[in-house]
This record gives C-alpha cells, sequence and structure tokens, in this order.
C-alpha cells in the first residue's frame, strides 16, 4: 500500500517540507490542529505534528496508539526541542517496564 | 482467597482439574510471551532513542537554517516559490507483526525526479536550497523514526495488557481453582470416611 505524509504545524517552519514534497496543513493552535488531524487521519499514513501543538493534544493523539495507521510522530520545531519525545519515550518505557534503562545514567 | 462456589462431586472436581491445567499452561506462555516482547521492547526503544537525538539535532538545525533563508527573502515571494512542490513523497506502508502486535513498517519510495527545488535559483537564496536539500536527506530517517516510535507506543501499551493478563492468572485465577479443588478433594475424602464408618457402625464392628 502506498501512503502519504503530512505535516501539520504553525509558522513557517512547515513550508520546507512542502519543497520537499510533503503536503502541509497549517494550524496556528490546538483546536485547529485536532480538526485538522481528525479530518486527514484516514488520508495520510504518516503525519508530522509540530512539538509544541502536540503537548496539549497527548490525550487525543493516544486514541491513535490502537491501530498501526495513521502514525503521528511530533517533531520539534524552529525553537527548538521541548522534550515532549523524550517523554513520550520515557512514559512507555516505565509502563512497559517499570523501570527506566535509557535516561538515568548514575 | 476466595473459593469458587461449585457443588463438591467427582465431576466438578474433573472440570477443575482440567481448567487448572489450561490456565497453568497459558500463564507460562504468556509469561514466556512478557518475556520476549520485553526483550524487543528494550531493543527497539534504543533504536527510538537514538534516531529522536539526531532527527531532533538535525531538524532543528534545519530550521534555523530556513528561518535565515526566510529572512532574507520576501515573504510573499517565498510563500509562492515553495507553494508548488515538484517533488512528492510516497511511502510504501505495511504492516508488520512483532509479537503479535501489528506495528507499522514504513519505506521511503525513491523519487523519481532529481532537481528537488520547486523554484528557481534566482527566486531564492542559496540558504533556502540547503535547508529543503536537507529536509530531503532527512525525511528516510524521519519516516523510520514515526515507525520506530509508533512501534514503542504499541508495544508498550501490548506489554502493559500482557502483563495484567498473566498477573490475573497467577495471582487469582490459578489460586482459586487450587483451593476450590483442595475444598472438593476434602469433601469428598470426608465423605468416603463418613460412609466407611456407618458401614463399619452398621455391621458392628464399632462401637
Amino acid at each position: 500500500m502506498t501512503g502519504k505524509t503530512a505535516i501539520v504545524g504553525n509558522g513557517d517552519g512547515i513550508m520546507v517540507f512542502k519543497a520537499a514534497g510533503v503536503d502541509t496543513f497549517p494550524a496556528e493552535d490546538e483546536k485547529t490542529a485536532k480538526e485538522i488531524i481528525r479530518k486527514i487521519a484516514k488520508e495520510y499514513q504518516i503525519i508530522f505534528l509540530m512539538e509544541e501543538l502536540a503537548l496539549s493534544l497527548t490525550d487525543f493523539l493516544k486514541r491513535f496508539d490502537e491501530e498501526p495507521y495513521p502514525v503521528i510522530l511530533p517533531i520539534p520545531s524552529a525553537s527548538g526541542s521541548t522534550g515532549y519525545g523524550e517523554q513520550t519515550l520515557k512514559s512507555a518505557m516505565e509502563r512497559a517496564l517499570g523501570v527506566d534503562i535509557l535516561f538515568n545514567k548514575n | 482467597m476466595a473459593r469458587l462456589n461449585v457443588n463438591p462431586t467427582r465431576m466438578e472436581l474433573k472440570k477443575l482439574k482440567a481448567r487448572l491445567s489450561t490456565a497453568v499452561r497459558g500463564h507460562k506462555l504468556l509469561k514466556d510471551k512478557s518475556d520476549e516482547m520485553v526483550r524487543r521492547f528494550t531493543i527497539i526503544i534504543r533504536e527510538n532513542k537514538r534516531l529522536r537525538e539526531e532527527v531532533e539535532s538535525s531538524l532543528s538545525s534545519v530550521m534555523k537554517q530556513f528561518s535565515i533563508a526566510r529572512s532574507v527573502t520576501n515573504a510573499c515571494e517565498a510563500e509562492t516559490a515553495f507553494s508548488m512542490p515538484s517533488v512528492s513523497v510516497n511511502v510504501e506502508c505495511e504492516t508488520e507483526s512483532v509479537m503479535g502486535v501489528d506495528v507499522p513498517k514504513v519505506s521511503l519510495l525513491s523519487k523519481k525526479r532529481t532537481d528537488e527545488l520547486p523554484y528557481t535559483y534566482s527566486e531564492m537564496t542559496g540558504e533556502a536550497d540547503y535547508s529543503v536539500k536537507m529536509v530531503s536527506e532527512l525525511l528516510p530517517k524521519m519516516v523510520e523514526l514515526a515507525q520506530t516510535e509508533k512501534t514503542v507506543r504499541m508495544l508498550a501499551d501490548e506489554i502493559e495488557r500482557n502483563k495484567r493478563r498473566v498477573n490475573a492468572l497467577e495471582y487469582v485465577m490459578i489460586p482459586q481453582l487450587e483451593e476450590t479443588i483442595k475444598y472438593i478433594k476434602d469433601k469428598l475424602d470426608e465423605n468416603e470416611r463418613a460412609a466407611v464408618v456407618r458401614l463399619m457402625k452398621v455391621k458392628g464392628k464399632a462401637n
């Protein structure tokens, strides 16, 4: 099956992805982002989402974890990483293993 | 531990014994599954962390590069230059089974065109060329990261669910069955002894 990729985000950052061939959906706040994702979830298999928007949509994004597609990936924007990706990784690890095997360095 | 509410008969005993052996076998299988899933999970999560760090660092540099490009160009011009992409990203989407969990498996299809820039060189500055090129190079990694991260999340959910099943069998189901079996056995033995004593009494051998 051939799938499509999309990026949902705010600001100019998404424009460069458009040039690279990723479909862009501008969303200034969480509410519009949520609406857009709901609309495009069936059509696009891989959706990149700016971390700033993903932060407050954690619960909403959880429901996509039941099925293999669509894959929604939070990515850092121009202002740098907010640590959201690390946070989700950590919570998944703690739920599955009960211990932190990656981040504690003592 | 509460025992099940059943009649202490041989029939029930037989049924319960069958259930217990199934439960024990199921418990062992689920435990093995859990162990294997955890093993795979640790491998995938390490991979995920490595990819994430890589993508995050390159992505922020791309973004910075791009904002420089944006700042030296007229906003309107930039908008038009970027709005008509000459390439499109296609991904091959399949599912793969990791210990019975369907996880996504995606791979980027190769692009047909080589001239990736959607605009002419006179329209935009060189910085923009760089950032577009870097994003194109980064995309396979990002797609891979998307795949592993989803796998991690799905596997984590499945491990959690499986753990609950194992615990339910180990700490509820199996003790309950064992206790009920013991209760029925005791009851049957007791009945048997009562019958023997009664017979002895009838024959006048005991007083």
